[in-house]
């Protein structure tokens, strides 16, 4: 049955269909410029030809970010930081959140309590950079691993999950002698494969993106992970930008192309997982919101 | 007297329950470590804002001054400068940002094609998964006054270039634009799950009194999701001034200081790069104070308004 739409009704939703469209254009655009400029000659880069088609098409930029050693080892510390640091977040979120999902653990609102107070009060900036001097980890790989192992918040959309899991599970488990460990792996965790996946993909995705702690821990340039790299990249094209209203010609200095084919490769392998980590996501930010 | 007695009382069962239970409690103790280790001490290390932080004399033996760094810190030139700039940007962003995931999710739910709805959907929450640097990245080259494509297509109607990254008058815009760009849909995410969970019955029945899609709308749709408007809006209140390092920090440069330099940013630089690690744990000190007090006020407020509060 089609009810008979009025016209105020069919000019809105000509209008919101407009307006969203419009949206979508505006997040592309950005996009589409970079891929266009990468893929475009330095020349036609620098006399501003390229908005969003490629001009004088060639794959130099990116050949040239294949064979750039810098770029490839800031990529392999940072593959090496989403795998380690994912690791070891899921391994402490889960083992952390499990004892806390029995109702009959003694001590459980003391220790859940110790949490939160750490999520209300967060220490400043420079105590924890101390701290993490004094562990000796600056300069190390596991500064940008160890000192992020836990979200507590994802803990706590760990928690939520292990607590709607029937008890009656793990009690047959015990009588037939299985130990804790071992229903974490063989019970608790294969029965919350969706959520693990969400979680495990949030930490992924912030162990890739993230670049404050490696700018805080991390000055040996072989150490680099790939954001902070890029960031350097960048914050060098607006300083060479600046530099460019004192001297007029900036044509070696301004590799543009190579930079967009560089933020390019850095996001490929996100938007080449995003179709698939879409709906994950979705629901962990949903499960996140009623936790809120 | 008495609560020795049920101490004692407790005492010996609890510790059988923890030696029965000993596995449960021995998987705790990582997270809780990482805990102490990474929140706990660096909370107790905030004592350097009270004190000459000395890196050779360490934490603890570094001398009392009081509260000199903060007496300092507030009489500093730039302290109204940093204050001011954090504030209005946080002002802003609850003024602009914080409305925009709320009116997509309306329009969205407005949409009846699901297969249009859900291609909206997964363009707008693309952004969100794009690393800070690599929207700075982004906005370099849409901004730049060689390359840039909007002073490109200004320049097409006879528009000089502009300078946008390094114009101190454009800085907050950018900040408050990128911010939109990157989380209006993801956040909407939370506002569409509210309004699917409104009732159908809700709308059968205005729509068997007559009311138009517009009426609806006003008595329906909007009161139901007021509490999740509210909720969100208050936590953004507590979050007054942490305004995300990453996105202000990319977008920043000397020549942007006057409107983009905030707290944190400040905070970074001085603390990390000059050391003047006394001064701005004295500086993160205050922020985190009133970050508190804002939190509670926002509860207080939460709860009586709709009876509910963050915690």
């Amino acid at each position: 049955m089609n009810i008979r739409r009025s016209i105020g009704e069919k000019i809105f939703d000509t209008v919101n269909i407009a307006v969203l469209a419009l949206a979508c254009i505006t997040v592309c655009i950005p996009l589409i410029h970079v891929i266009a400029s990468s893929l475009s000659s330095t020349n036609a880069l620098i006399h501003a030809k390229v908005a969003l088609w490629p001009v004088e098409f060639n794959l130099d930029n990116y050949k040239s970010v294949m064979q750039n050693r810098a770029f490839w080892r800031a990529f392999g510390i940072s593959v090496f930081v989403v795998v380690f640091g994912t690791l070891l977040n899921m391994l402490l979120t889960v083992f952390t959140a499990y004892p806390l999902s029995k109702s009959y653990l003694r001590g459980k609102n003391g220790v859940l309590m110790y949490i939160v107070f750490t999520m209300i009060f967060y220490p400043p900036m420079i105590p924890v950079y101390l701290v993490v001097k004094e562990v000796g980890l600056i300069n190390t790989v596991w500064a940008m691993i160890v000192p992020v192992a836990l979200s507590q918040f994802n803990l706590l959309i760990c928690l939520t999950f292990f607590r709607s899991l029937p008890e009656e599970l793990f009690e047959a488990a015990r009588v037939d002698g299985m130990g804790e460990f071992r229903m974490v792996t063989w019970i608790a965790v294969p029965l919350s494969k969706a959520i693990m996946v969400t979680l495990g993909l949030f930490y992924a995705v912030f162990h890739w993106n993230s670049y404050a702690t490696s700018l805080l821990y991390i000055t040996k340039s072989s150490l680099k992970p790939l954001q902070l790299y890029l960031y350097n990249l960048i914050a060098k094209s607006d300083m060479n930008e600046m530099l460019a209203n004192v001297i007029e010609s900036t044509t070696k200095l301004n590799p543009q192309g190579l930079q967009m084919a560089t933020i390019m490769v850095a996001t490929i392998p996100v938007i080449i997982i995003y179709p698939f980590i879409q709906k994950h996501f979705i629901k962990g930010a949903l499960i996140g919101s009623i936790k809120e | 007297m008495e609560q020795t007695r049920r101490a004692m009382a407790t005492r010996v069962p609890l510790l059988q329950f923890m030696l029965k239970h000993r596995a449960l409690y021995l998987m705790l103790v990582p997270g809780l470590v990482y805990l102490l280790v990474f929140k706990y001490v660096p909370l107790l290390g905030s004592v350097i804002a009270f004190k000459d932080y000395n890196i050779y004399k360490g934490v603890w033996a570094s001398d009392w001054v009081g509260f000199k760094y903060f007496y300092q810190f507030f009489n500093y030139p730039q302290f109204t400068r940093l204050l001011w700039n954090t504030l209005i940007i946080s002002f802003y962003q609850t003024l602009f940002a914080f409305p925009a995931p709320i009116i997509l999710a309306l329009l969205l739910n407005e949409i009846r094609s699901s297969v249009f709805q859900r291609s909206v959907q997964t363009i707008l929450y693309l952004p969100h998964f794009l690393s800070w640097v690599i929207i700075g990245g982004l906005g370099y080259m849409l901004l730049s006054p060689q390359v840039g494509l909007i002073n490109q297509w200004a320049a097409a109607f006879g528009y000089e270039p502009v300078h946008y990254l390094q114009e101190p008058g454009y800085f907050r815009s950018i900040i408050i634009v990128s911010g939109i760009w990157k989380e209006m849909g993801w956040n909407a995410i939370i506002f569409l799950a509210a309004l699917v969970g409104i009732s159908p019955v809700l709308y059968e029945a205005a729509k068997i009194d007559g009311a138009g899609r517009w009426k609806q709308f006003v008595h329906i749709t909007l009161p139901g999701l007021l509490p999740a408007i509210m909720l969100l809006l208050l936590l953004k209140i507590g979050h007054t001034l942490d305004l995300g390092f990453e996105q202000i920090y990319i977008f920043l440069n000397p020549i942007t200081y006057s409107t983009g330099d905030v707290l944190d940013t400040y905070s970074y630089r001085e603390g990390i790069i000059q050391g003047k690690y006394s001064l701005t744990t004295a500086i993160g000190l205050f922020k985190a104070v009133v970050g508190f007090l804002l939190l509670l006020v926002a509860n207080r407020a939460s709860k009586s308004m709709t009876g509910q509060g963050i915690f």
